[in-house]
């Protein structure tokens, strides 16, 4: 960057993360700093995702980084106010780093096996400023692809073997090809970034850090197919990626980037922003286009498919943001070099947020074909507190839980589906062994049960039944027969329900009883929680062969009701136990059950 | 029904902003989602006589918006609290201990999810993904952002609401 921007620069984490940790008054101490001494320098926002992002890390935050050119750039992480009058008196006056409060060896490693592609910008560049954008290939993906006919583009599509990033991985090149395909002039493109799964934010973190590379995907997009309209359906619980995405429409419409005849590229391009309201089912295309159309966001059968008839009946092509940021990278550096990235099935990288019990929650990107393990261990630091990895959640509630034998599959879409989870959007939750798998099941069908639309028997009804049975069963009140009920059930409903939403929303529980057949068993026949989580089962009492005596427990109950002394095992009183198991999630040591 | 809210009903409500949000959308493609979110924004919630008003002059049976009103999740047809409480239920927060937390926040403040406590100062709110799963668990306050949340902080997070206006 130094030939480009000769200028010292000062980029600051500022996500809801950065901002609640006061990244804004880190900021401003820069700039008053500045001031004072004199120093010609830029202070930009970064990347700015909620809690962990940009570069993964942002649970150190404020996270800083200062470039000066011709130097490394040197990351400060917990800055706060005070930290930066050292900071800019020792290190950008004197050149010397203030070596103390440089983010420690774990950001390296964190950063060691990722390959950043998709997110080279995020975190890199001032996410609002389109000079900072221009200067890091911004716009040249597209500029290439006008030099070609429609039809090579999609070609070069194909060739790249990119395939949706929003869950299912069908070919991009093959659905552009379907809506370029279709008669009419009157086309639509959606960026569809309802990102509803619970547990994957990487969409939001690409809308946030890099808004002009998704608008560059776009345009591609819009131009290969032919279409002059596109939405961009943001979940309205990402007022932040509204407001950044918003601001670089308003500055691209302002330069002529968008609109009529784009950078005098010779094709028209509109892009508005439709905010969400709130229902998961809107994730799911043809709901997600009656939503926009202003109905509710009910899915209808298809076909016919939305590249024939979607948006007011027009031909219409939805890819997710993740996807569409992925197309630029292939016109900058061309389908062979994105092809050589992955595996056979998959190719480039994939994102994914990491979170639940693990040391370093976060957004990494890989190469796919990287292990779990390798995500789990090797980039994200292992277990939390060194627990046991017991599994790991992947695809949202339309995925399957990974028991710890299958820690060693690849990251792929057939990997993952063979294995009996999916890819899903690449939300993965880590849990170890203080989670119950039943819970989990559970947790997902409430959630699924409660999003559904309502419009199909299967999946309205059929939940609900599931959900009863599952309630019953974490509160001890199992019945033989009850798994197999279940397991019926499952198989059913994935066959007869009419959307995506129905379709998946077993596979959490079927993947809980293939994987831990035996924790059901432990509820249904012993009433027993083996993981200890299930409140109606749990006893609170601490296992005097197990207490450390290190009083953690007593230190974290809020009602008092644990007693302890220094050198003496602690003892719950259950008269004031409001067992809200906050003492059994701190106990290191499995002592408390 | 608390003083506030029959005091609520029984004025007038001015319909000036209504009208002019419906004035920018008049014209516009499935324009009944951008009306009721900006109604809801001017009025904190969205009221029987802004309906009556949105299914007039945009055209649209009434029953028709309450059918979208009560599908998605972000309408609301009462009055709200100046302080919103929203408690991420996703899956990261579940497994960090989500319902622990959610169940004390209720002690606390004596309501369950999507209830208003009586002087409408907080309104509480169990959402599904708020997107924040690196800080795991999260809870939002207007739009304020607190996460790796522990009993303990929330307390303190609900103390500091309380003393202000």
């Amino acid at each position: 960057m130094a030939e480009k921007a000769e200028e010292l620069r000062v980029l600051i984490c500022q996500g809801t993360g950065g901002l609640a940790s006061g990244a804004q008054a880190v900021e401003d101490a820069f700039r008053a700093e500045f001031e004072k001494h004199g120093v010609e320098g830029k202070v930009g926002k970064r990347c700015t995702v909620v809690g962990t992002g940009c570069r993964g890390l942002c649970a150190n935050d404020v996270l800083v980084d200062i470039c000066i050119p011709g130097q490394e750039a040197v990351t400060y992480d917990f800055v706060k106010p005070e930290l930066v009058t050292q900071i800019v008196e020792e290190h950008i006056l004197k050149g010397e780093v203030v070596a103390k409060k440089k983010a420690g060896p774990y950001y390296n490693k964190f950063l060691e096996k990722q390959m950043r592609v998709v997110f080279s910008r995020c975190g890199t560049i001032d996410a609002e400023s389109l000079d900072d954008f221009l200067a890091h290939e911004g716009f040249t993906g597209i500029k290439k692809a006008v030099k070609m006919k429609p039809q090579e583009v999609i070609d070069e599509v194909k060739k790249s073997g990119l395939r949706g990033r929003g869950g299912g991985g069908f070919p991009t090149g093959v659905k552009w090809g379907f809506c370029a395909a279709s008669p009419g002039d009157d086309k639509y493109l959606i960026c569809n970034a309802d990102e509803g799964d619970p547990g994957a934010f990487m969409d939001r973190s690409i809308l946030e850090g890099d808004p002009y590379g998704l608008i560059e995907g776009m345009m591609i997009a819009a131009y290969a197919i032919g279409c002059k309209n596109g939405y961009v359906y943001v979940r309205a619980e990402y007022p932040l990626a509204i407001q950044r995405l918003q601001k670089a429409i308003d500055v691209c419409y302002e330069k002529g980037f968008l609109g009529k005849d784009c950078m005098g590229l010779g094709f028209d391009f509109d892009l508005k922003i439709k905010a969400g309201a709130g229902a998961f089912v809107c994730g799911e295309e043809t709901a997600l286009m009656a939503s926009i159309e202003g109905e509710r966001g009910m899915p209808r059968p298809r076909p016919p498919f939305p590249a024939v008839r979607g948006l007011w009946t027009k031909p219409t092509n939805i890819n997710n943001v993740e996807t569409f940021a992925n197309v630029s990278f292939i016109f900058y550096k061309g389908a062979d070099w994105y092809s050589s990235i992955g595996t056979e099935g998959t190719k480039g990288t994939k994102i994914f947020a990491l979170t639940g019990k693990i040391k370093h929650t976060g957004l990494v990107e890989v190469p796919a074909g990287i292990t779990m393990r390798e995500v789990i261990y090797d980039v994200c630091g292992g277990i939390l507190n060194n627990r046991k990895f017991k599994a790991v959640q992947a695809g949202g509630p339309s995925g399957g839980c990974l028991p710890g034998e299958a820690i060693d599959a690849q990251v792929d879409y057939d990997s993952l589906i063979k294995a009996g989870a999916m890819m899903g959007s690449g939300g993965l939750v880590v849990m170890d062994e203080t989670t119950c798998m039943v819970d989990i099941a559970r947790f997902f069908l409430n959630f699924t049960r409660a999003e559904s639309c309502g419009k199909c028997v299967p999946c309205r009804i059929g939940l609900k039944n599931m959900l009863d049975i599952l309630e019953r069963i974490t509160e001890g009140h199992g019945r033989e027969g009850d798994i197999e009920l279940l397991e019926d059930m499952c198989v059913d409903i994935k066959k007869a329900s009419l959307c995506g939403l129905g379709q998946t929303a077993p596979n959490p529980v079927l993947s809980t009883i293939r994987y831990f057949r035996d924790e059901y068993e432990a509820h249904i026949k012993d009433q027993r929680c083996p993981s200890n989580s299930c409140k109606a089962l749990l006893k609170f009492e601490v296992i005097e062969e197990a207490c450390k005596k290190c009083g953690l427990c007593y230190k974290i109950c809020p009602v008092d009701a644990i007693k302890w002394e220094k050198g003496e095992v602690a003892i719950i009183d259950k008269e004031k136990c409001t067992e809200c198991t906050s003492c059994y999630d701190a106990c290191r040591f499995m002592a408390i059950e | 029904m608390s003083n506030t809210q029959a005091q609520a009903e029984q004025e007038e409500i001015d319909l000036s902003q209504a009208n002019e949000i419906i004035d920018k959308y008049i014209n516009m493609k499935g324009a009944l989602m951008p009306v009721l979110q900006e109604v809801q924004e001017a009025y904190g919630y969205l009221p029987e006589d802004c309906v009556q008003l949105i299914a007039e002059r945009l055209n649209v049976y009434p029953s028709q918006i309450y059918g979208v009103m009560t599908f998605y999740a972000q309408f609301h047809l009462e009055p709200r609290g100046k302080y919103i409480i929203r408690v991420c239920m996703g899956t990261a927060c579940h497994v960090k201990g989500a319902g622990r937390i959610a169940d004390t926040l209720s002690n606390r403040l004596g309501i369950g999810h999507a209830e208003t406590t009586e002087d409408l100062k907080f309104t509480v709110e169990h959402v599904a993904c708020i997107g924040a799963c690196g800080m795991a668990p999260v809870i939002m306050v207007n739009d304020a952002t607190y996460g790796s949340m522990s009993v303990q902080k929330m307390e303190e997070v609900v103390k500091k609401y309380q003393g202000m206006d």
